[in-house]
């Protein structure tokens, strides 16, 4: 080795030695551990997929998964919309835009547990929401997701848009910012309505950051796990359990190693599906720019 | 007023973000007859400190009933320390990446942009068994070690990005001067960085105060963060539950994080646009 | 003092070959300006000497030391970069004296040498100030200090001048000349421009295509450039050129262009020539000048333009078809259209060859 490189090879030791073992090889370690019969402890039987097999026999975590695909769809839309919109709000040109961004911004600095006991205390059927409006005259208005079956996943989604609208609107009025401002004068010269140049030549331009946000939020949402724990407790039942609570369930409680490693193999495939072409393509774009 | 109805969506967003704050403060001061007698919306009567006095000094979690109060100062315990490791970690990891003076740095730092996106769900037993090994198990340097390890990438992606901006004739003169690779980190990168390590700090601070998943796992009972403590006390559905202590126990454990994001302005944003815009 | 020697030093990004086998022998307390275009391998070679490039091949020698394989602060030599590099966070005076501190030198002997250096280069009151808070002049001033107070064997200039404007280029061109006469220390100097080359220079190393194009002292370097390329890259306006044939007139020397005869009376060196064979000539604009009568072997031109710079001025001309720019004392008035008798200065001009450009004469 050059002798110039000797203390930054030194120095990147650490680093190296992190990333290889606390990320690749425990990674390893957990497929392989997803492929024996591990209970409360590691042990080496292996069993093949059977974990795998088991896994798709549950019906909890075919429940885990439905969950993760309605909140994944509907948190990540809520959240690139309402984010753009506000951005684009903000973007005309508003007084007191700080004020605006610092309030939309507020709930991401706040944990998700902190997020979760919020928005279980304003949907509590007793004393919630549903309760005050009822209070207001409304005797039969009924807004009782958290306790129902069929509803309380939404409620989680409800609450994480609440909390990452404002990543989505901090990106995209990064994003509005960076648009040159002769593109502006360039469609009032020619005429172009407001509304035609956010639809036809913004939002195409910022299509990176489309990509990036919804990234972002994806990796969020396979995550996901303090606020399905704070908000339902995944509840009621097993009815919004998301796949990050099930391996962790399964791991740390249940005595069932395997089976959570087979789980969480499973997260990390969903993860390298979507996030592993974006990285590839940045890379590339980097190495050809 | 053609404006007006710009600034009329504005302020309904701006009041949908803030209603469940206002609603939790509310509840707060509201005594707990007040609030099971009356009204979600109403503002608290007879507005009252008890709740906030009970959540700090007197609320019983885990059969501790000395309140939030000790949690908080275990989150600072955890916080300090967790923080400077992996500031520090992360600052030389990003200035060695930085130089690009073999190909395995570029890889490496590939390598570890890979492990933003890696779930804590996938790793987190080997770590507990590497830790259990390492002695740690259940300590305060464990939960630390677990920190530092899960905020490296985020951190050297930071300090990496900005180095990598520093004119090269920099680095150059330095090593002229005789500066070798420490003393040119120490002496002109670190200090040309605090604007960075500003950002770093303040985010680190907002992850490593709000993290649930790690604190739940490594730190032993009696030392889990108040975060975990704030499950526990909020989240049991056990038993009659005093709805405005669990509200002043929950702006108790967001206020810090609260207070950082709006003392520290724009500093935030830059480092959640930062580490969002990869590279 | 050391002199410094280059031997066979080439390096090569890759595949691009950027440096070709220079060698170069520096004189102790020699002032050497690197001169040539960007992307001619100067800077790179100026990086080999400092330390911070290795060579793909070739031996750097300070006096009897081989520094090839030392690290640059083991060479003992000072840089002043064009971008001036000074530390931001540091102040004017913990900039000036890092080096030293680097060194292990205690405060009391940095204080000392940092005010002796500040003194010199009338610095002082900026001492306690940063960088951002100093203006392009005075960051340039800085940044000499720091390689002064090192008291170097070796001075390495990378374009320092080229980031400031013409007025304050022109006072630091003649402060750098004064403070190297004053400390004749062993300087390597790197600039694109020419004037700085010409007027700091004890010798001049011309380069293109990461070679050595011609390396003399500067009057010779202008007078007798080695080739076609040094040529027309050193003097503005640039020297003219004029494609012909050798030719016999009257049994004197000239040139052919066309069906035009150039009378050369006086040209140097065409012995060894012969006539009939193609070549080119150059001629700077000072050796075209307006004939006088009675002078001898002068041609005919039509004016195409004049160009006033204040003491002279350039007069375009029309030349057997070919355009060429003469030097004629300001006050003398030419009109476009005009025809006007030129007297060649032929024992000033150059002759190079028509196919590789080396020097005929």
């Amino acid at each position: 080795m050059k002798s110039s490189l000797r203390a930054p090879a030194i120095a990147l030791l650490p680093a190296g030695m992190i990333t290889f073992i606390c990320f690749y090889l425990f990674i390893a370690w957990t497929f392989a551990i997803s492929l024996t019969g591990s209970q409360l402890l590691p042990s080496w039987d292996f069993v093949g997929l059977a974990q795998y097999e088991r896994l798709f026999a549950s019906a909890r975590w075919w429940t885990a998964l439905r969950n993760m695909a309605i909140y994944g769809t509907l948190f990540i839309t809520g959240c690139l919309s309402l984010g753009y919109l506000l951005a684009i709000l903000i973007d005309r040109g508003v007084r007191a835009e700080g004020a605006y961004r610092t309030i939309f911004m507020l709930p991401l600095s706040m944990s998700f547990v902190v997020t979760g006991i919020i928005w279980q205390w304003m949907l509590n059927p007793g004393l919630g929401i549903q309760q005050a409006v009822r209070g207001l005259g409304w005797e039969d208005f009924a807004f009782n997701w958290l306790v129902r079956a069929d509803r309380s996943i939404y409620t989680v989604v409800l609450a994480g848009i609440w909390q990452q609208s404002g990543l989505c609107m901090a990106l995209f009025l990064a994003g509005l910012r960076g648009v040159d401002p002769n593109i502006w004068k360039a469609a009032k010269v020619d005429g172009i309505p407001t509304w035609r140049v956010y639809a036809s030549i913004i939002t195409p331009m910022l299509r990176p950051v489309f990509f990036t946000a919804a990234i972002l939020l994806f990796s969020l949402v396979v995550k996901s796990f303090d606020l399905v724990v704070a908000l339902t407790g995944g509840g009621p039942g097993f009815a919004s359990d998301l796949p990050a609570r099930f391996v962790m369930e399964h791991i740390l409680n249940r005595q069932e190693l395997g089976l959570g490693a087979a789980g969480a193999c499973m997260m990390l495939a969903t993860i390298a599906a979507v996030v592993g072409p974006y990285l590839y393509a940045e890379i590339r774009q980097k190495k050809g720019g | 007023m053609r404006r007006f109805p710009l600034y009329l969506m504005l302020s309904v967003a701006a009041l949908a973000v803030l209603f469940p704050l206002l609603v939790m403060l509310s509840t707060s001061l509201k005594p707990l007859a007040e609030i099971n007698g009356g009204s979600l919306f109403a503002l608290p009567r007879e507005p009252t400190l008890d709740a906030w006095a009970k959540a700090w000094g007197g609320a019983c979690i885990s059969g501790d009933c000395r309140g939030l109060s000790v949690w908080f100062g275990n989150s600072f315990a955890i916080v300090l320390p967790a923080l400077f490791c992996s500031l520090a970690l992360g600052a030389l990891t990003g200035y060695a990446l930085s130089l690009r003076a073999a190909r395995w740095m570029d890889i490496l730092f590939a390598a570890l942009l890979i492990g933003l996106f890696i779930p804590p769900q996938v790793t987190l037993y080997p770590m507990i068994v590497l830790v259990r090994e390492l002695g740690l198990f259940g300590t305060l340097g464990g939960l630390v070690f677990a920190h530092t390890v899960w905020g490296l990438a985020f951190v050297t992606l930071l300090f990496r990005n900005f180095f990598l901006s520093v004119p090269r004739d920099l680095l150059k003169a330095a090593r002229v001067d005789g500066a070798g690779f420490l003393a040119t980190f120490w002496h002109v990168m670190l200090p040309l960085s605090l604007p960075v390590c500003a950002v770093a700090l303040v985010l680190q601070f907002t992850y490593i105060w709000n993290d649930f998943i790690l604190g739940l796992t490594f730190a032993g009972p009696g030392r889990q963060p108040v975060t975990v403590a704030l499950n526990i006390l909020a989240g049991s559905q056990l038993g009659p539950q005093e709805y405005n202590v669990n509200m002043a126990a929950t702006m108790i454990a967001a206020l810090p994080t609260i207070l950082v994001y709006l003392l520290s302005g724009r500093l935030f944003v830059r480092g959640i646009a930062a580490g969002a815009v990869k590279g | 003092m050391q002199p410094v020697r280059l031997q066979g030093i080439a390096k090569s990004f890759g595949a691009t070959p950027v440096l070709d086998r220079i060698d170069l022998d520096i004189e102790p307390g020699e002032f050497l300006v690197l001169l040539g275009p960007s992307g001619c391998g100067k800077s790179t070679l100026l990086n080999i000497v400092a330390g911070l490039e290795q060579p793909s091949a070739g031996r750097i020698h300070f006096g009897d030391r081989d520094v090839t394989a030392l690290e640059p602060d083991a060479r003992d030599i000072a840089m002043v970069f064009q971008s001036y590099a000074l530390y931001p966070t540091m102040s004017v005076r913990r900039n000036i004296g890092f080096a030293l501190k680097m060194r292990g030198l205690d405060a009391a002997a940095i204080d000392a040498k940092v005010a002796a250096v500040a003194k010199l280069l009338q610095i002082e009151h900026l001492l306690d100030r940063r960088p951002a808070e100093l203006s392009g002049g005075q960051q340039q001033r800085v940044a000499i200090g720091r390689a002064l107070v090192r008291e170097p064997q070796v001075f390495l200039l990378d374009e320092p001048l080229s980031n400031l404007d013409a007025k304050l280029r022109a006072d630091m061109r003649v402060e750098l000349k004064r403070l190297h006469e004053r400390a004749r220390r062993t300087t390597l100097y790197v600039t694109h421009d020419q004037v700085e080359a010409m007027t700091l220079a004890s010798r001049i190393v011309v380069m293109d295509k990461g070679r050595v194009q011609q390396c003399d002292r500067p009057e010779t370097v202008y007078a007798r450039p080695a080739n076609r390329f040094v040529a027309g890259f050193v003097g503005a306006p640039t020297m003219n050129f004029l494609e012909g044939e050798l030719a016999l007139w009257d049994d004197r020397p000239a040139l052919r262009l066309d069906d035009t005869i150039l009378p050369l009376p006086g040209l140097r060196g065409a012995t060894g020539l012969h006539v009939g064979q193609p070549l080119v000539l150059g001629l700077r604009p000072e050796h075209l000048s307006l004939a006088m009568p009675g002078d001898e072997g002068t041609c005919q031109g039509q004016v195409l333009m004049t160009e006033p710079t204040g003491p002279d001025t350039y007069v375009l001309v029309r030349l057997a078809g070919r355009e060429v720019t003469a030097r004629v004392a300001s006050g003398i008035a030419l009109a476009a259209g005009q025809t006007v008798a030129l007297r060649l200065d032929a024992p000033a001009a150059s002759l190079f060859d028509i196919a590789d450009g080396r020097r005929l004469n």
